[in-house]
Formats: structure tokens, sequence, C-alpha cells
């Protein structure tokens, strides 16, 4: 389980717990996330932009 | 020095302490109440004086006072040291200035149904107090906007209650989710372009925005598996409050206060949507070599440090670290030097955009300059385009949208 985060304002998105409010249950991995999607928290960066974090537990 | 004083970083980086740095604004903040108040003003002035001019007092202070203070009173380019900025979007008393602009604006809305429905005042009086009613609902709109930034759900929550009142619940949607997204593109309904009058962009940003945030909601949705007509699309929730909202007034008061509450509104929005008009006016966001639009950055918006607008706008003239750190809290959002300038406050750039040759005769010329006279960086209304090119020259407008 991977975590990747907004480097605008430091959102995290955790595989672990996906954004369920976003349409993404709990297990999500990353790949399924759409391309287009952008940071729900500060809107401006999108997935392209997020960077993984440190190693996979 | 007290409390806050003399703390170490993790580093060994001495934190600034807190009561070395003061916040110049602090109390001026609460000026931001003014303006719910003005219903309740008017009230009592037109009571004291039986001058029925005063039910007009909205759109004076708002129209006229406030660009007047912002010329006499002038700027403030103080930016809070990085050092401080944590503890300063800490201290919870910033975000109660912002909290009780609420139940003062629903306080005002109150009394003006009663007074409309007392039969006290004439048509032109009711207009009147309409009027004022619409400048604290368009400035609500300004508070939404900074509440409805933020991660706390109750903030997220009170942004939609502000917003009841000019039915533009769906602003939350669209404004965080589509508008920040798509800033200074000519993809962006909000964003307005080089030779675009206000009255063509009014149309245009509220028809568009309607139609960003129902897709938005649309399509968050659909990936959960369910329709838009659904109470969890925040789109339809955030309306029902409105219509709630509006049945109870009517119910009480009677369908006398109807139209009014339709009048107040749709000016309250339409004073949201000048503010719009202005912020990106003609600012276009280049491509990154992969095609995609670059990071929004300072030059990407107009600012404005004029004291008076910004203490009852929240600090929204800061805008280009707004759009760079939307999350920031109003009070320590930062002037940017690189950011391009209005020549005076929110307020006074209002008046100028209802009169468009005049609008343009001030913003053109600064919008090229900005741009160093290439048109191929101007966001430009495919309308004017070919008028804008032989006026100031088309050398470089390659690649401007036919």
């Amino acid at each position: 389980m991977s975590r990747y985060s907004c480097p605008s304002c430091g959102y995290v998105y955790d595989e672990q717990d996906g954004h369920p409010r976003e349409g993404f249950p709990p297990g999500t991995p990353w790949s399924d996330v759409p391309e287009d999607w952008v940071c729900p928290d500060c809107g401006v960066r999108d997935k392209l932009d997020f960077e993984q974090e440190g190693t996979p537990a | 020095m007290t409390s806050a004083a003399v703390e170490q970083g993790g580093a060994g980086e001495p934190v600034v302490e807190a009561p070395t740095w003061r916040d110049g604004k602090r109390y001026a903040w609460l000026l931001g109440l003014l303006v719910p108040s003005l219903p309740l003003m008017a009230w009592g002035l037109a009571e004291a004086t039986g001058l029925g001019v005063f039910w007009f007092i909205g759109p004076f202070v708002v129209f006229g006072l406030i660009p007047v203070l912002d010329l006499l009173i002038g700027t403030d380019a103080e930016n809070p040291p990085d050092s401080v900025i944590t503890w300063l979007e800490e201290d919870r008393y910033y975000r109660w200035c912002t909290y009780a602009y609420i139940p003062l604006q629903y306080v005002s809305l109150v009394v003006a149904c009663w007074l409309w429905s007392s039969g006290d005042l004439s048509v032109v009086e009711s207009i009147g107090l309409a009027l004022t009613t619409a400048m604290v609902a368009g400035v609500a709109i300004n508070t939404a906007h900074e509440l409805g930034h933020k991660r706390a759900s109750v903030e997220r929550w009170l942004s939609k209650v502000a917003l009841a009142q000019t039915g533009y619940g769906h602003f939350f949607i669209e404004h965080n989710r589509g508008h920040h997204v798509r800033v200074a593109t000519p993809e962006d309904p909000a964003s307005s372009r080089l030779g675009e009058s206000f009255y063509e962009f009014l149309p245009r940003t509220v028809a568009g925005s309607l139609r960003s945030s129902w897709e938005l909601e649309g399509k968050r949705l659909e990936r959960r598996g369910k329709k838009p007509w659904t109470i969890h699309n925040d789109v339809l929730n955030a309306w029902a409050m409105t219509v709630v909202l509006f049945a109870a007034l009517v119910a009480i008061f009677g369908p006398v206060v109807l139209p009014y509450l339709l009048l107040q509104a749709v000016l309250g929005f339409s004073l949201l949507e000048v503010v719009n008009y202005l912020e990106h006016y003609g600012l276009k966001r280049g491509r990154r070599p992969d095609g995609r639009y670059e990071i929004t950055r300072p030059e990407h918006s107009w600012n404005s440090n004029n004291v008076a607008s910004n203490v009852l706008l929240y600090h929204l003239q800061r805008h280009s670290d707004h759009h760079a750190n939307p999350l920031r809290r109003y009070q320590a959002l930062r002037h940017e030097d690189d950011a391009p300038q209005l020549p005076t406050g929110y307020a006074g750039m209002i008046v100028l955009a209802a009169v468009p040759p005049l609008w343009r005769r001030v913003m053109d010329r600064r919008l090229l300059d900005h741009y160093g006279d290439d048109l191929s960086r101007v966001n430009i209304h495919p309308r004017t385009e070919r008028r804008v090119l032989a006026r100031y020259g088309g050398s470089s407008a390659a690649g401007g949208t036919a």
C-alpha cells in the first residue's frame, strides 16, 4: 500500500484509506484513480503532479 | 514578552515568538461585520431621520464610500513573516471574525423581510432595502469562499449556509474544484477575457459555473455508483437550503417578500460575479511541454493592497497567494511582488467594470504591459480578437483561438 501526496497542500492519498467521498473505497490502488483527478483539498495540482511518499509499509 | 516567547525550533532555528510581530489588521477584521449590519443601519437611520434615502445605504457604502476610502487610506503591502504563519493561522480569533458574519447576515435578512411585509415602506424604499440586502448577500459569498476552502467540515457547512441567501450553493463546488483548476484559461467560465465586457461575462459565468458544478458532482457521484438526483449531491442539498429558507420566510412574512428575496439574490450573486470578472481579466496560463496548463503562478491573478477593500473582503485581493495556497487562512495571505496590481481596490474596480469603455481604457493597457505586448499570452475574447489584434498589433498572435 503506497501513499501519494499533493506537492501544493500536503494532502495525502493513502491507498489503504482511499477517498470514499470521492468514489475511491479503501484499498483503491493509485493506478485506478483517473489521471485528471485533482487534489480534493486545494484543487491546485492534479494526479500527475502527486509524489509517492516513502516506501510501501 | 509573555507566554509564547522564546521557543526553539527542532534544528536550533529560533521560532519568532508571536508577541514580537503585531498584526496591524488584527482588530480591523471586525469591520468586516459592518456589511452584514447595513440593513439594520438603514432601518435605524431611516427611522431616526425620516429620510427614505437611507434604505439605499448598502450600494452607497460598497460603490461609493469604500472606493473613496481606498483612495484616501491607500495600500499596505506588509506580509507576516514566514515564521509566524502557522501561529497566525491557528489563532482562532480570526475564524470567529468570519463565523460572526453569518448570524448577522440572517438577522438582517429576517429584519428586511419583516420591513418589506410591514407595509410601512414605499415600493422605492423597499427596492432600496433589497439593494442594501443584496450587498450583504454578495459579500456573504466572499465569507462563504473563505470558509469553503477549509478542510474542517464545520467550516464547509457554514459556507453552504452563507450561500443559501443567494441560492448560490453550487459555488462552493464549482469554485474549489472547477475555477481553481482551470483559472486563467479560456475553459474557465469564471475567468474573464480581454475585450469581454462585464455584461457579456455575467451570463457566461453564471451558466458556465452552474453547468460545471453539476458535471463535477455528477462525476463524483458516478464514481460512487450513484445517480445525480440524490440528496448526497452537494449542489442539490445546498440549493435545498435556499428553498427551505425562502419557503420559511414566505410562510412567515407572506408572498409580498418573494420578489424582494429574488431581487436581492440575483443582485447578490451578480456582485460576486463582478468580483470574479476583475480577478483574472485577460490573464492566461501557458502550456507545459506535455500539453497541460502550467501551474497557477502569482502572475495569473490581479491583486490589490488597498486596505479598506482588503479588510472588508478578508484579503481576497491578495488573490495570487490565495490561488497558490487555497487553504491558507485570510489573515496569513501575502502580498506578491511579481503579481499584477490593479490601480485601486476591488470596490472601485467594480464601479469601473460597470462602465465597459472606462474599464477597457484602464485595464487593457495594463494587461498588455503585463505581457510586454505579447498578445499570444493574453486570454482574448474570440468575438473581439480581430479588433484587438488590429489595434494592438498582431505580430505575435499566432495560435490564438479561432
